[in-house]
This record gives C-alpha cells, sequence and structure tokens, in this order.
C-alpha cells in the first residue's frame, strides 16, 4: 500500500476536506479529490446550498429559475468577493487560502505563495516540471477534479477552473509518472 | 320552460359566457341538459383526471374548443415527481376519435409526446390554435409536425415549457402557402431556428398579431421582421443583444417607430440597459410590459423606462427595480392592474431589494391594482393594512416572503392581522397565497372574510389542526387549497370530508397526516382519488407495509368521475 506520509512524517496532520481514506486512494496520476472542496469558496455559497435546501422554496416556477443565469449571479457574487483558494503545502499542518484575483500571473502567484510559506524555509517554489534543484512543485484541482501542474494553460484559464492549490514536494510529483507502471 | 323552441333556449345559452353558468344551466332539466351539451363550443377540464377523456367528448360533440389542465400547481416547484403522470395522449386520441371538428387545444401542466402531437396534427382538418403552458416532453419534431399538417393554423403559443432541441428545422417546415398565422410564441425554446426561414413566414403572414421570439433570434433579424409586421400588436424581442452604435440598432429603432400598433413587449434577455431607448417611442402605448426576464437591466434604467409608459396595465419586473423604483411605477402607472416582481436573487444572498415600502408605494399610486405577485425579503402589518385599505379590488394577491416563516420586523409578531385585513378588505378576492409567521389566527380571519375565495397556498403557517379546519368550514367557494410544511393532519382533513367534494383537490405535503388518516378518507369519500405519492428514496422502505402511523410525504385528492387513474406510476399509491 503506499505511503501517503511525506518524508517529514507531518502528511497525517494535513488538514483536507473529503472522506477518511480518500488521500490514500487518490495517489494516481489522475485525480478525483473529494466533493467537499467546493465550499472552498465563499462563505456566501456556503450559506446560499444551505438555504437551497428547502425544495420547492421560493415558489418560482423552474422555467424561470433554469432560464435565469444563475451562474451569473453567483459569478457576481465571487467576483464581489474575490477568488479564494485554499493552498496546501505537503509537511505544512495547516492551509491558507489566497486570493487568485490579486495575481496577474504565475509570476505573482509564484511569489505570493514563496512569501506565505516561507516560514517553513522549505526553500524556492519549483517552476515548470519539477526540473533540477527544486523542492516542490505547485499542482492545482481543476474543475473536474484533476490534479494539474500550475503554469500550462493561459493564466485566466487557470484562475477560472482553479479550485484549490497544492505544493507538492517535488519528489512525489516526479515519482507520480513513475507509478503509473 | 318546455314551451320554448330549442332554438331558443339554445340562442339564449349563448349570451353564457362562463362554463360555470353553463354547467349550472345543464342541471335544470333534461332538455336544457341536451340542447347545452350539443350547443357547447368551448369546455374546459380542470383536472384531467376528474373525467374520461371518452365522457368530454360523448357529452360535447360539437366541441371546438377544449382546454385541460393536468399536474397540481405544486409541480411547479418541483414538489410532484417528474413522472406522476397528466398525459395528454388519451384526450388527444380521444378527442381524434370523438370530435374531429377540433379547432382549438389548451393544455397546462401536462406531458405530451411528440406522439400527441403528431396525432394531433393529423386528426382535426380545422385546427387553428394549439397552446401550450408548462408542459414538458416533447421535442421540436413534435413542433415540425403541427407545422407541416395543420393547414389554416391560427395559433400557436409556447409559453414556459420544457422542449428538448432536435434542431431548427422544425419552423421551415410551414409550407409556403401558409399565411394564416395571428399569433406565434416560440420564446421557450432554447435552440436555434432558422431565421431565413423565419423571416419569411412572418412577411408572408399578413394577420399576424402576435410574436414572441426565442433567445437565439439576432436583432438584424428581428429589425427585418418588425418592418414586415407594422401591426404587431405583442412582441417578444429575443435576446435584444446589440451594440447601440451597430447600424441593426438604428435600424429598429427605425422599425419600431413604425409599429403604431405595439401594446405589448417581453422578452430583453441579455438587452444592454443604453440599447432601451430604442423602445421609448413605443413606451406611451404599451399597456403590457415584462422585463422579469431581464437581470441586466437595474433599477436605475428600469425607472428611466417606466417613467414612458404611463398607459401600462400590466407590469412584470425583477426585484432590482427596488422600492424607488416601485414609487416610479407608483406615480407613473395610475393604469396598473397587475404587478409581479420577481426576485433576482433567489438565495438571498443580502441584497434587499424589495421590502414593504415598495409595496405600500404601489398600493397608494395604483388604485386598479386587483393582481398582485410579489417576492420580498420582508413584510409588516402595518404595510399589509394600508395596502388593504388602498386596494379594496384585489382578486389575487400572492406574496412570498423569501424568508419562510418570517415575522413582522418591526414587531416580531407574526403576520396574521395583515393578512386577515387583506381578506376584510377585498371581497372579491379569488386567490390567495400567504406566507411569513403566520398562526391558526389568520385562517380565522380567512375562513370568515375570504368569501369568494376560490384557491388558498399556504407554507409554513399555522399551529395546529384548527387552522385548516377554519378554512375548510369558511371558505365556501374553496377549490384548490395546497398546504406545504404546516402542522396540519388527520383531525383537520378528517373534519369536513364533504367538503373536498365541492372542491377541484387538496394537495398536503410535509404536513402531519399519516397513512391512516388517508386510508381513512379513502374510505369515506369513494368519489374521491386520495394519492399518496412517495420519494423515490422511501419507496424501498414502503414496501414494507408501511403502518398507518406513517407519516405521508405528499397527499394529493381530487374528485373524480373516473375512478382510480390506470396511468400511475409505482411511487403513486391510490387508496
Amino acid at each position: 500500500m503506499e505511503d501517503i506520509k511525506g518524508s517529514d512524517g507531518l502528511g497525517d496532520t494535513e488538514l483536507r476536506l473529503g472522506l477518511p481514506g480518500t488521500s490514500t486512494a487518490t495517489r494516481s496520476a489522475k485525480r478525483a479529490l473529494p466533493e467537499g472542496d467546493e465550499e472552498s469558496h465563499d462563505e456566501l455559497r456556503r450559506t446560499s446550498a444551505a438555504k437551497a435546501q428547502v425544495v420547492g422554496w421560493p415558489p418560482i416556477r423552474s422555467y424561470r429559475k433554469n432560464s435565469f443565469p444563475a451562474r451569473k449571479v453567483e459569478a457576481e457574487a465571487e467576483a464581489a468577493a474575490g477568488l479564494y483558494v485554499k493552498v496546501s503545502m505537503d509537511g505544512v499542518p495547516y492551509l491558507r487560502k489566497i486570493d487568485l484575483s490579486v495575481y496577474k500571473g504565475y509570476k505573482e502567484l509564484r511569489e505570493g505563495l514563496n512569501n506565505m510559506f516561507e516560514c517553513f524555509s522549505l526553500g524556492e517554489l519549483s517552476r515548470r516540471e519539477g526540473g533540477s534543484g527544486s523542492e516542490y512543485a505547485i499542482t492545482y484541482e481543476d474543475k473536474d477534479g484533476d490534479l494539474m501542474l500550475v503554469g500550462d494553460v493561459p493564466w485566466e484559464m487557470f484562475i477560472s477552473s482553479c479550485k484549490r492549490l497544492r505544493i507538492m514536494k517535488g519528489s512525489e510529483a516526479r515519482g507520480l509518472e513513475s507509478r503509473q507502471h | 320552460m318546455t314551451y320554448f323552441p330549442e332554438e331558443v333556449v339554445e340562442h339564449i345559452f349563448d349570451f353564457l359566457s362562463s362554463h360555470r353558468d353553463r354547467n349550472i344551466v345543464s342541471t335544470v332539466c333534461k332538455a336544457w341538459y341536451r340542447v347545452e351539451r350539443l350547443s357547447r363550443r368551448i369546455v374546459f377540464v380542470g383536472n384531467c383526471y376528474a373525467v374520461r377523456p371518452g365522457r368530454v367528448m360523448a357529452r360535447f360533440p360539437g366541441m371546438k374548443c377544449l382546454s385541460v389542465k393536468g399536474k397540481p400547481h405544486f409541480a411547479d416547484f418541483n414538489l410532484v415527481p417528474h413522472d406522476w403522470g397528466g398525459f395528454a395522449l388519451p384526450w388527444i386520441e380521444a378527442a381524434a376519435r370523438g370530435c374531429p371538428g377540433l379547432e382549438e387545444l389548451r393544455l397546462k401542466r401536462m406531458v405530451v409526446s411528440d406522439e400527441s402531437l403528431e396525432l394531433l396534427a393529423r386528426s382535426f382538418p380545422n385546427f387553428k390554435a394549439l397552446v401550450l403552458v408548462s408542459c414538458e416532453g416533447f421535442t421540436t419534431d413534435g413542433l415540425a409536425a403541427i407545422a407541416t399538417h395543420c393547414r389554416g393554423l391560427r395559433e400557436l403559443d409556447l409559453q414556459e415549457n420544457e422542449v428538448e432541441d432536435h434542431g431548427r428545422q422544425w419552423l421551415s417546415c410551414f409550407p409556403d402557402s401558409c399565411t394564416s398565422l395571428e399569433s406565434l410564441n416560440f420564446a421557450c425554446l432554447k435552440g436555434e431556428v432558422n431565421a431565413g426561414a423565419l423571416e419569411r413566414l412572418v412577411a408572408r403572414c399578413v394577420n399576424l398579431r402576435s410574436l414572441k421570439l426565442n433567445r437565439a433570434i439576432s436583432v438584424e433579424s428581428l429589425a427585418r421582421m418588425l418592418a414586415r409586421t407594422p401591426h404587431l400588436v405583442e412582441l417578444g424581442t429575443g435576446s435584444f443583444t446589440v451594440e447601440h452604435r451597430a447600424e441593426a440598432y438604428q435600424r429598429l429603432i427605425h422599425a419600431f417607430r413604425k409599429c403604431k400598433s405595439l401594446k405589448s413587449l417581453s422578452g430583453f434577455w441579455d438587452v444592454a440597459p443604453r440599447c432601451l431607448q430604442s423602445i421609448y417611442s413605443i413606451c406611451p402605448n404599451l399597456t403590457v410590459l415584462n422585463l422579469s426576464y431581464a437581470p441586466a437591466i437595474q433599477g436605475a434604467d428600469l425607472v428611466k423606462l417606466i417613467r414612458h409608459c404611463f398607459k401600462l396595465q400590466k407590469l412584470w419586473v425583477l426585484d432590482c427595480i427596488r422600492d424607488k423604483g416601485l414609487a416610479v411605477v407608483a406615480s407613473t402607472c395610475q393604469e396598473l392592474q397587475e404587478l409581479r416582481v420577481f426576485p433576482s436573487d433567489i438565495y438571498g444572498t443580502g441584497t434587499a431589494a424589495v421590502t414593504e415600502e415598495g409595496l405600500v408605494a404601489i398600493s397608494s399610486g395604483c388604485s386598479k391594482l386587483n393582481s398582485l405577485l410579489y417576492f420580498c425579503h420582508q413584510m409588516t402589518n402595518a404595510a399589509l393594512i394600508t395596502v388593504a385599505k388602498n386596494c379594496p379590488h384585489f382578486t389575487r394577491f400572492r406574496l412570498c416572503i423569501l424568508d419562510p416563516g418570517k415575522p413582522d420586523p418591526d414587531t416580531n409578531q407574526p403576520l396574521d392581522e395583515g393578512f386577515g385585513a387583506i381578506v376584510r378588505s377585498c371581497k372579491d378576492l379569488r386567490r390567495l397565497s400567504l406566507s411569513g409567521l403566520l398562526t391558526d389566527k389568520v385562517f380565522l380571519y380567512i375562513g370568515e372574510y375570504a368569501a369568494r375565495l376560490e384557491m388558498l397556498s399556504i407554507a409554513f403557517a399555522g399551529d395546529s389542526d384548527k387552522g385548516m379546519v377554519y378554512v375548510l368550514n369558511g371558505c365556501k367557494n374553496l377549490r384548490k387549497l395546497e398546504i406545504r410544511d404546516s402542522p396540519f393532519g388527520d383531525a383537520a382533513l378528517l373534519e369536513n370530508v364533504g367538503k373536498y367534494e365541492t372542491m377541484r383537490s387538496l394537495w398536503m405535503s410535509s404536513c402531519d397526516v399519516t397513512l391512516g388518516g388517508c386510508k381513512a378518507l379513502a374510505a369515506k369519500m369513494p368519489r374521491l382519488n386520495v394519492e399518496v405519492i412517495n420519494d423515490r428514496d422511501e419507496s424501498d422502505e414502503m414496501e414494507e407495509n408501511p403502518s398507518d402511523m406513517h407519516k405521508v410525504e405528499k397527499m394529493y385528492v381530487y374528485r373524480t368521475l373516473a375512478g382510480a387513474r390506470n396511468d400511475a406510476p409505482e411511487f403513486v399509491e391510490i387508496l
């Protein structure tokens, strides 16, 4: 069975949303992280979801509800409140949250993450493909639940599809490919 | 009355326009029954399961217009499972056999398959008008059949249906020889249509008075069509997406100026606020304006528009009009009879768009107001009392406070007194929907004062069985009662069982009625169908012979001459 612990043994204490055991199961190249992560966005959405639980209330015809760009309403709420996503880092016991909308591109994002996790003295975050000498790879979970490497797609596409970030130990990231056998 | 020749009696009956009156005269004597049934042209069936289709056709062989309603009203809010019933096919089949002279068919909340539409298209040589409201089950293929085979079709009116898109060809199926259309409404279709075919159709139908386009129609196309239909009375604009600098926009303004007969406007799904100026020239003539699908138009632009609409009788808007905007409506639209204010922010993420103030403003300016649907975040007793005083002519009053069970925010009291004032003042009230925090008291008032009430909708209200009993014992003209999430149980249900035969239907969901209570009702009243509708998830548990103490999730009771229906799905148990 695969070992979920990071090399410093703190993997267990990593805080994640999701059912127990799922992080063990999802160690293949294509990951499906648990659904609960949707709530990493706004308080707003959480209370909306709770209120939406009452079936058939408010009494509005489904036709009307469906023809509304409801996504537009949510998107506006999001835009107003920022694009907050959780950031987890391997070996760090707690997560952070950053607002993606304040960054202009990948460079600023890396700098921001560096600053945020500096105190863990974990060295500079890696560039693409976890090249030589790098310790960490920045990955993210996209809308489909897949684990992706940050930096492949245009910035706008990235921020619209990124649901959470994970700073992964370089050794694991590289090791992903070998585990597919 | 037997000394009157039948032709004279028939002629007298011609003056009776309401179904109720005709139903009543047909019970006077056998001769009148006979004359009435042979001369009835317009038949209305309020509940498709109350009577067998064949029986209707047999009784009214001269029928020309048929209206049938299917699912209960709460189906609009997803409270009725998808395949509960309400199929149109048996009606169309029976009409094809018994009344081939049928000219008009109106269906509401029914399941209409493509097969039924195809049968309809082929069975009635004089067919003129098809109106489908809140129906589902058909695709654009069914519409193609109608377009192809209904020669002389005058009206095709699709309102808020769920239609599956199977391509844009259906509209091209209207033959070149079709010039008879007077009304075409396909606003609810999601897919594209063949714009060229539509424009040609519109151009050759010289009697076209009502045209409601769907979102896929471009403004360029709209401008071209308007240029060919200067006599149009009702228009649904489609998405209305246009750059105000574009040539199409100029052509549009020009076309609108020529439409001097335009009285009703709707659509505007994606309109940019700036482009509303294009309709300012028509606004002074408008009697009907529906902006409730246009979330992009905020309060200030709405207000600018409405200031031109002083003849408005019917207005549907979103709550982004805000209380201030409603005050402008109140001062501008003195002829207003119907107002509907829909929520733009369904899950109430905070922006309190309209409150009691807006409603009070409306009531003080629009004394002719008789129909209201108002979604708001809060309401006070004081406001309702004022509204009741200002507008005693309400026939339909539906108030929806978005937060269920919310009290008067000023006094923290229930809204019993406010609604009490409404029913006391509005003696012609036929339809009422309640919301907010309400005790049994409001039902006491309703039972006592709402003598003409025909339809009552209750949600999250009342304290005890007494509430429901007040209504059942009090409202003489009650026809439809629908209740959800309220503490009414078997005692209330069984208190006045005879009442249900005087009503069309009773719906109760998430209340305290038990299976035993439903069984008792069914046993006492054989001419009622008592349907227990189980939630899908629970239906596995239900197989275990549930005890009579088990609370029923959803119950639908209706009077019927047809007995238990044979098309009920597994999760519906008819007792």
